[in-house]
């Protein structure tokens, strides 16, 4: 049976709202769909910064003067839990695969346009739910991993509430994962096969696939641990005879490839960003492709290695051990055909190229540390100390955050038809990249001398250093503020960008900026050659396109 | 419902611009694969604690068999009709089709019945032990597949009527995505009823 699509075109039209109203209605459109991930991210991302400075002014004296210590450990929960399930999972995934994917497949939509509304409208009241938890009883105290039998001892109003937003939250996920495999996979136009598909494509192929076979596992898990809360088993509970360990391992089994969840799409949008702003093919198109599915399928492999001290059999450590420094091996292609892409490119200094450079710089350094900490010796040395603090921020703030505003840079103006200003956006990439590694590179050295994480106190030797890194914290707030001003003037009194600034190949710029609600005027394009910079012949195309 | 209503609205307007495949079937099948890994995860806790949490004293693990061998004979004679009926709808036969999805969705309520009947008779209750714990949540969160999924085929059976139903031979697709939805819980529970069961 075949489904007609125009008449959904149609509706978009008719029933729909117009203008700025759009964005507050249950809206069909991949497009709207999209900002609005962004900007409900944006939100929290926010909710979650101010969260993370309180933990830095607390950190900044040695004794909890700033706030006591249960409400210390809230505010560090609620900073994981917002961070990772209501802005970068939901902004990397969400808002970019939406906004994206159908013009990269050549399609009007998503695959199940409806879906992917209830997807996103799962966002906004889990996360308010999870905020508002501060105000019941105290919200979670036992961190965004949720140990038992931390989590069951703790106040219990806000731990529940904690699980059933992160079901809800879970939830969308999965819904959006279902939703981007269908399209990428069923949606193509025809003739467009699947190594011509833009990288960002086969990136968020391989993180739907991710999404959607672990997030449930995390699901079953947290269901089981509500009922040890609500109705007293004992599936976690040591009292009651039950495994601990048990429940680590099911929650890694998802929250290890919720790390790849967050950074494979990231991956996909610097191979985007990048040849278009220094004008070359994309080095090594096939080894991404199989580098991005070695990642999925080592990602399911590596759980454990986030267990080491948690009584581990040897034979266990050595596998996971192994499993996690195959990993290095596709990231360190994708890494060197980054590099390659560039070298010898005519790049252009802008603040889109400058981030995704950022992110290069950052997320080697975090590799580096991940492949140090997957080693035994050296993980039983630092586990649960700020060494890993910085590892991950290493990799989900100067990887992930480092490329979702590289992306804003880079499609603002074919969302709004106008173009960032360059002055505030350099500053806003000065100010996060000193800021950042300043308020995260001090951290590996207290984590080597035995910090602990998650302690509102520490030994007053360690005051200094944590002091550096509370101004980096500051400088990172501070960066915030020139690209919402620049946002906020841009978007009235931007400079036009016309309908192809970066003069790019990639199909969502063969349209108008910004695009009309069925994606193109007339049939979609076929782009065969998505990278074909510096190839006369395909430049002439590109050239003919314009002129059309 | 909606492919239906889009039709219509289509012949009418006589100007059809673009079509692409169905694949809600695909989208269901995905989703089925995430849904599995939900039970992947429950059996492999059950399995783990079995390996390594021994029980206490006087706990056991041996269950009665005859019920719930009857219950899967049940479900396996579920899928069954539920193939009759897909079959009765492609031969336009709506009404026998409607009679066989009562009949499964019947068996599917006895299923329930049987199960509770079960739980009403067993020696322990949910918080007596890990096993009791693990039991009833393996159980219970299957029983709760069966439960949707009989509401599904009540709701589906109402659809088939000859008059006024909207699922024909010409729209099998809610008929085609329960009956594998109904499968799907089907299979689940011959693992389940292995590894909890006879293992």
């Amino acid at each position: 049976m075949t489904i007609l699509i125009n008449s959904k075109n149609e509706q978009k039209e008719s029933l729909q709202p117009k203008g700025i109203l759009r964005y507050f209605s249950f809206s069909l459109d991949h497009k709207v769909i999209g900002i609005q991930y962004l900007v409900c991210g944006f939100l929290f991302y926010l909710v979650g910064g101010s969260l993370a400075s309180a933990i830095r002014i607390e950190l900044a004296s040695p004794m909890s003067d700033f706030m006591p210590r249960d409400v210390y450990n809230q505010v560090l929960t609620l900073h994981g839990t917002i961070m990772i399930f209501l802005w970068i999972v939901p902004v990397v995934n969400g808002a970019f695969g939406n906004y994206l994917i159908p013009f990269y497949v050549g399609a009007r939509d998503m695959a199940f346009p409806r879906l992917n509304a209830v997807a996103f409208w799962l966002i906004p009241p889990s996360g308010l739910m999870l905020i508002t938890s501060y105000f019941v009883d105290g919200a979670a105290q036992a961190g965004w991993t949720a140990y038992p039998p931390l989590s069951i001892t703790t106040p219990q109003s806000g731990q529940i509430i904690w699980i059933l937003s992160v079901l809800l939250l879970g939830g969308s996920s999965i819904f959006g994962g279902i939703n981007f495999i269908a399209t990428i996979l069923k949606l193509r136009r025809p003739g467009l096969k699947l190594m011509q598909l833009p990288m960002y494509c086969w990136a968020m192929l391989g993180t739907s696939i991710l999404v959607v076979l672990s997030t449930p596992v995390l699901a079953g898990t947290l269901i089981l641990l509500s009922f040890d809360i609500v109705a007293n088993t004992g599936f976690f509970n040591p009292v009651l005879g039950g495994n601990v360990v048990v429940y680590q391992h099911l929650f890694w089994f998802y929250s290890h490839p919720a790390v790849y969840i967050m950074v494979l799409p990231a991956f996909g949008l610097v191979s985007e960003i990048l040849p278009i702003h220094c004008r070359k093919p994309l080095f090594g198109y096939t080894t991404m492709v199989f580098s991005i599915m070695g990642i999925v399928v080592l990602g399911l492999v590596v759980w454990a290695h986030h267990m080491f001290t948690s009584g581990t059999p040897p034979w266990m450590r050595l596998f996971f051990t192994i499993a996690t420094a195959f990993i290095a091996v596709p990231t360190g292609i994708k890494f060197f055909n980054w590099v390659a892409t560039m070298w010898g490119g005519k790049i252009s200094i802008n603040s889109a190229i400058l981030f995704s450079c950022g992110f290069i710089l950052n997320f080697v350094f975090g590799g580096i540390t991940g492949v140090a900490l997957a080693q035994v010796p050296f993980d039983i040395h630092v586990h649960d100390t700020y060494f890993v603090v910085a590892h991950f921020h290493y990799i989900v703030y100067g990887g992930s955050v480092f490329v979702i505003f590289s992306s804003i840079y880079h499609w603002f103006p074919k969302v709004t038809g106008r173009l960032l200003n360059e002055t505030l956006g350099i500053l806003h990439f000065a100010i996060t990249f000193i800021g950042f590694n300043l308020c995260f590179a001090p951290q590996h050295w207290l984590g080597l001398n035995g910090m602990p994480r998650r302690v509102a106190e520490y030994d007053p030797q360690f005051q200094l250093i944590n002091q550096v890194s509370s101004l980096g914290a500051l400088l990172m707030a501070i960066s915030t503020i020139p690209f919402l001003i620049n946002i906020l003037l841009s978007l009235k009194n931007g400079k036009k960008a016309g309908n192809n600034p970066w003069n790019a190949l990639t199909p969502e710029w063969l349209t108008t900026s910004p695009p009309p609600v069925e994606n193109w005027e007339g049939e979609a394009p076929l782009v065969k050659e998505p990278y074909g910079y510096g190839n006369p012949i395909i430049s002439k195309q590109e050239n003919t396109k314009k002129a059309i | 419902m909606t492919s239906l209503e889009n039709t219509t609205e289509i012949k009418q307007s006589s100007e059809v611009t673009e079509h692409h495949d169905d694949f809600r079937m695909f989208g269901l099948i995905t989703f089925l694969i995430a849904d599995g890994m939900t039970f992947a995860g429950f059996f492999a806790a059950y399995l783990t604690y079995k390996a390594v949490n021994p029980l206490p004293e006087g706990a056991i693990y041996e269950l009665e068999l005859p019920i719930p061998t009857l219950n899967t004979i049940l479900l396996l004679v579920s899928s069954a009709t539920f193939h009759r009926a897909g079959k009765a709808l492609i031969n336009k036969d709506n009404r026998t089709s409607q009679k066989w999805l009562l009949f499964t969705a019947f068996l599917g309520i006895t299923f329930l019945i049987c199960q509770l009947f079960e739980y009403f008779n067993l020696p322990f209750s949910l918080t007596d032990n890990l096993f009791a714990s693990t039991f009833y949540a393996l159980t219970g969160f299957h029983g709760l597949h069966v439960t949707l999924g009989t509401l599904m085929i009540l709701i589906i059976s109402w659809q088939t009527r000859p008059k006024g139903g909207i699922v024909s031979h010409e729209n099998m697709f809610p008929l085609e995505a329960v009956e594998l939805y109904w499968h799907f819980v089907d299979g689940i529970w011959v693992v389940l009823f292995i590894i909890l069961y006879l293992l």
